[in-house]
């Protein structure tokens, strides 16, 4: 823990600062995932597009990790307070990194499925939209690894525009398909692209709240900000 | 008065959980919206802090002599409730539960000032009866003291001192008594040996039978299981959690878990102070006070 002083057994600080060093590795793994995924796609490159399926399985053995070290701490040293918080953040955050690095390898399968779309304004869309979920990602994973509950409060905050984005883009590819079912395709999978980031969006909140959450010992509300809703962009 | 109630009080879930929402959705439209952190929703042990006082403390102070032991302390102890008070040894905590029913009288240098009040009484005045303030004002000590005598009048012991009942009677309370602390079955066929040939475990549940005999209304526990094995140790907490049904029970503990374990409100004590009181909850989760959190996490120096 940041700020804190040492526990009186020192076994406990290692067993706390290893916990939290499997989930950071985590943190470092799915960003690099994210990014190789959205470069595999807004610059259709090949090499990058293998990288996210390919470290999927040393996300999972360290989430694996994370929840035993975790149970552990849980039964032997029933932890307290900040302690309790954060061991329990750690296994839910855990969850969370283990489902972006998913999202991310399924961006990357689809990334050069989507060329003959390349000139859409949706593709310059899915660009930002990547950007800014990458942003986010990277400020969720540091509020992670430095305990900051004002940069998770402001993750939390920031993920309204990739909903907006994902909205719009949404409202435009329907059009696409109407338009053209030969675009139905590639539409199809720039959608499923969209949803994937916005959803690695989610994850990165929620990292967010369980930081504030830890480090606080504070819930932040139930309703975050939201910034469109996909469900509504087009008539049923 | 600083106890949990007022201070997870804000926010509570609300029955109608729709409207929230749709409040909730109209008040951040989409936008950016100051971020506003919400309480723990209300919990069992809420409900258990919102009830009348049996006792309440305001501004206490005491002294060994010239040694200030306990400062201006201010607690409430709700009805039907548990109390557990945890903190370091030589925090006064032991103090505070010794001048709840001023056995603090029965040493000389001893001297408390503000009020204890108990069923409109401030019990620190001058000709409080304090035999009958005993009596609804019991005590469980560390150690099993049971009387050298059979088991039938250690319980018979304490009722033929505040009250004269029949021989009929007298069997009947000492059954219950025994009953209530699920002692009977063990002893039933022995009730003439003698007590002090019982387990350490059953020697502490004869002695809270005892405590409850005469029916008192508070009962003070002083570490009740510290000298008990783990099955002895969770007997006396699932009677605690049957007799709070009844009585008002104030705990103190070294052991955090069983107040974690048994406790409706947790209060703690550093150097003679009451450092935080709150529900146990939101006490071993989220305790306000540094010195708490350091205390209960075990980053005490």
């Amino acid at each position: 823990m940041v700020n804190e002083p040492t526990h009186t057994v020192t076994r406990y600080d290692q067993e706390l600062e290893s916990l939290r060093g499997i989930v950071a590795r985590m943190g470092g793994l799915v960003e690099r995932q994210t990014a190789q995924a959205i470069a595999a796609v807004v610059d259709q490159n090949e090499e990058a597009a293998r990288e996210p399926p390919r470290l999927d399985a040393e996300v999972d053995q360290l989430e694996r990790e994370a929840e035993q070290l975790a149970i552990r701490i849980l039964a032997l040293r029933a932890p307290m307070a900040v302690d309790l918080r954060q061991i329990v953040a750690v296994l839910k955050m855990s969850g969370d990194l283990e489902r972006i690095g998913d999202y991310a390898s399924s961006i990357a399968r689809r990334a050069l499925k989507v060329e003959q779309l390349e000139g859409a304004l949706s593709f310059s869309a899915l660009r930002a939209m990547g950007r800014l979920v990458q942003e986010n990602l990277h400020k969720a994973v540091e509020a992670m690894v430095e305990n900051d509950a004002t940069r998770a409060k402001e993750v939390w905050n920031a993920d309204t525009e990739v909903d907006e984005i994902y909205t719009s883009m949404f409202r435009e590819l329907v059009t696409y398909m109407m338009e053209d079912p030969r675009n139905i395709g590639p539409c199809i999978h720039l959608l499923f692209m969209a949803k994937n980031l916005e959803r690695i969006g989610d994850h990165a909140t929620n990292i967010a709240e369980r930081i504030y959450y830890a480090v606080t010992g504070d819930m932040l509300p139930a309703e975050r900000p939201r910034g469109g809703d996909a469900a509504k962009a087009i008539p049923g | 008065m600083n106890t949990g109630v007022q201070a997870t009080g804000g926010t509570q879930a609300s029955p109608n959980g729709s409207q929230e929402s749709t409040q909730a959705e109209a008040r951040f439209g989409g936008t950016v919206s100051p971020v506003q952190a919400s309480a723990t929703p209300l919990t069992e042990q809420d409900e258990h802090l919102a009830r009348p006082a049996a006792m309440e403390v305001r501004g206490l102070n005491f002294y060994y002599g010239t040694s200030h032991a306990l400062h201006d302390i201010s607690i409430r102890f709700p009805e039907r409730s548990v109390t557990g008070m945890i903190g370091p040894s030589g925090c006064g905590k032991s103090t505070l539960l010794r001048v709840l029913n001023r056995m603090y009288d029965l040493y000389p240098g001893q001297r408390a000032t503000g009020e204890v009040l108990f069923d409109n009484q401030n019990i620190l005045a001058p000709g409080v009866n304090l035999n009958v303030l005993r009596s609804r004002v019991g005590m469980v000590f560390q150690k099993p003291t049971p009387f050298p005598m059979s088991i039938y009048d250690n319980i018979a012991f304490g009722i033929r001192l505040h009250e004269r009942v029949s021989r009929s009677e007298m069997d009947g309370r000492v059954e219950d008594s025994l009953r209530r602390v699920a002692l009977w079955p063990e002893v039933q066929d022995r009730l003439n040996s003698s007590a002090t040939a019982l387990s350490g475990g059953q020697q502490q549940r004869l002695c809270i039978a005892r405590t409850i005999a005469v029916r008192p209304e508070v009962i003070l526990l002083d570490e009740p299981t510290s000298a008990l094995d783990p099955v002895s140790t969770a007997r006396i907490e699932e009677l605690l959690d049957e007799l709070k049904g009844e009585f008002t029970i104030a705990i103190v503990t070294h052991n955090m878990q069983q107040a974690a374990r048994c406790a409706d409100q947790v209060a703690f004590f550093y150097m003679g102070r009451l450092v935080e009181v709150d529900s146990t909850p939101r006490m071993f989760t989220a305790p306000r006070e540094k010195q708490t959190q350091d205390y209960i996490t075990g980053r005490f120096g």
